[in-house]
């Protein structure tokens, strides 16, 4: 089901003083692809996801989304051409209503200047009433609606996680980072969220990437594989692919007996 | 009855400025310690036009002007001082805002044509008390509608977390230089109104510590509270007078009694008195 290539990554090595946090990275991303980033810890899996929407530039090599060299653009600018994130340690805007968290996101989707905002005129209020019926049509989807005046802080986990997923997706993306979107999910919740990352790639048409260290989860979801051990991808493939392959084992499981 | 009316034209212009200083430490979340500088730079400027070069046209009509000459150099400090400062996070800024701070008061003192350290004199008395109530009542128009729009959320988006921010389309950079230059605007607003009620300027009216008193007002009150500033101006320029007035002891360590009133708020209210809410809003509830 290989469609338009979406991101491609050529050659991406990132480094921080000495260390090579990502070397020479190649991979591609096509529209509605569901595909999985994992490896053992520091293996650059969130590093590379800060490459691509702009926090970390590349050391060398070239990223390209949709056809733009995303090069000395902003992250701001980068969430405008449409690439989405969530993050491994939350960060919602704690002290803002659920509501106002999905408002914020649809910022580059506005149209009415300062002076409009500040006089109130007919397109502000226009616009703002649509941004409002988008947001709360947007936590319908995920079974919020009812929560969209509460302090995001006063969510459960679980739900402050869905309002990560749901702000991001209100910034109307194409490609969608998730990076351990189960991490502190139970089994029940886990299983909530498959389904919930399925229904978002159908319902919205978008490509979803992420990172996660629950192997039931990606085994069961990922389209594509790709596997990062020292910053250096060692392997692509479909689930079965990944299962088989030796180099994955040894970085997870550590290489067969060597001559004891 | 002089004295009163001082203190109640203190309490507006004290509002306008804790207003202008939220919107750069409270909505924005940065922290900036040179604001009594904008507020300087904004008095002594329009004082300049109204004794130099006024128009000849009617008081009011040169207030205006007066008031607009004061935003407009402020807001320009802020952006030549917002540029290069903006990059620093947190304690750095408050250091480098400052030391801009200082250094605007002393260029001020320096200057021969503005009295120097004797002092600006001769200000024509054009604002009073309704000048300084209808400006002060317009800012908080203006904040309560900035909060309810993109740019607000955008600017609050900041304070709550910039990476996330960032990652949702906001140009940092762009809005925290927005919140800066706007902020400072506003107080050279105060400022101007500050000179043409009091008639006269003195560089020790801008110091540092001044500076720290808008940013309590603002802390009292609330980070990113409009309410809270409103309410914070109003309860420290009055209970100092207030003490000033209970006589006997109470008079007489009303500056010792003061800063523990302080103490006590933010011992049981870190928050300040409205936290980031507004008067008869719960819980983030829209009004």
């Amino acid at each position: 089901m290989s469609g338009k290539t979406l991101l491609k990554l050529d050659n991406v090595t990132v480094k921080f003083g000495g260390l090579t946090a990502v070397s020479d990275v190649c991979l591609e991303i096509q529209e509605r692809d569901l595909a999985a980033i994992i490896g053992p810890n520091g293996a650059g899996k969130t590093t590379l996801f800060n490459t691509i929407t702009g926090i970390y530039p590349p050391t060398l090599g070239k990223v390209t989304f949709n056809g733009f060299d995303l090069k000395n653009i902003k992250s701001s600018d980068i969430a405008e051409l449409g690439i989405a994130r969530t993050f491994q340690n939350i960060r919602l805007f704690k002290n803002s209503t659920v509501l106002d968290n999905i408002r914020l996101a649809k910022h580059t989707r506005i149209r009415y200047g300062f002076l409009s905002s500040i006089l109130r005129d007919k397109e502000f209020l226009e616009e703002e009433k649509r941004i409002k019926e988008d947001s709360l049509k947007l936590l319908k989807l995920f079974n919020m609606e009812d929560k969209s005046e509460m302090l995001a802080k006063n969510l459960p986990y679980g739900e402050q996680r869905k309002l990560e997923m749901a702000r991001a997706l209100a910034t109307e993306p194409k490609l969608l980072l998730l990076d351990e979107p189960a991490a502190g999910m139970n089994p029940t919740e886990t299983k909530e969220l498959t389904e919930l990352i399925h229904f978002i790639r159908d319902h919205f048409n978008i490509a979803i990437v992420l990172i996660e260290h629950d192997m039931r989860l990606v085994m069961e979801i990922a389209e594509k594989i790709f596997v990062l051990d020292y910053g250096n991808l060692i392997a692509k493939g479909s689930a079965k692919e990944i299962q088989n392959d030796k180099r994955v084992i040894e970085a997870y499981l550590g290489s067969e007996i060597e001559g004891i | 009855m002089d004295y009163y009316l001082q203190i109640l034209l203190l309490v507006g212009i004290f509002i306008t400025l804790s207003l202008s200083l939220n919107l750069i430490n409270g909505f924005c979340g940065q922290f900036s310690l040179g604001h009594a500088g904008f507020w300087g730079v904004g008095a002594y400027s329009s004082a300049i036009f109204t004794v130099f070069h006024p128009l000849g046209l009617p008081a009011p009509i040169n207030m205006l002007v007066a008031l607009v000459i004061g935003f407009l150099s402020s807001a320009m400090c802020g952006i030549v001082i917002g540029v290069p400062c903006l990059r620093l996070r947190g304690d750095y800024l408050a250091i480098a805002t400052l030391g801009f701070g200082e250094i605007l008061r002393i260029i001020i003192m320096n200057t021969e044509l503005v009295g120097g350290p004797r002092g600006f004199i001769n200000i024509p008395h054009w604002a009073n008390i309704f000048w300084v109530y209808a400006i002060a009542t317009l800012v908080v128009l203006f904040m309560l509608r900035l909060k309810k729009s993109a740019y607000g959320r955008a600017i609050i988006a900041i304070r709550e977390d910039e990476i996330a921010a960032e990652n949702m389309g906001v140009n940092l950079f762009y809005y925290k230089l927005f919140s800066f230059t706007v902020g400072a605007g506003l107080a050279g607003i105060a400022g101007a109104l500050f000179a043409h009620t009091q008639q006269f300027l003195h560089p020790s009216n801008f110091t540092f510590t001044w500076s720290v008193v808008i940013l309590v007002m603002v802390i009292f009150g609330g980070m990113g509270s409009i309410s809270g500033s409103i309410i914070g101006a109003i309860f420290l320029t009055i209970i100092p007078e207030v003490l000033r007035f209970a006589g006997g002891t109470i008079a007489e360590w009303r500056m010792t009694i003061f800063p523990i009133l302080l103490i006590v708020l933010m011992l049981a209210r870190p928050e300040g008195v409205f936290g980031t809410r507004e008067f008869l809003e719960k819980n983030g509830k829209q009004i």
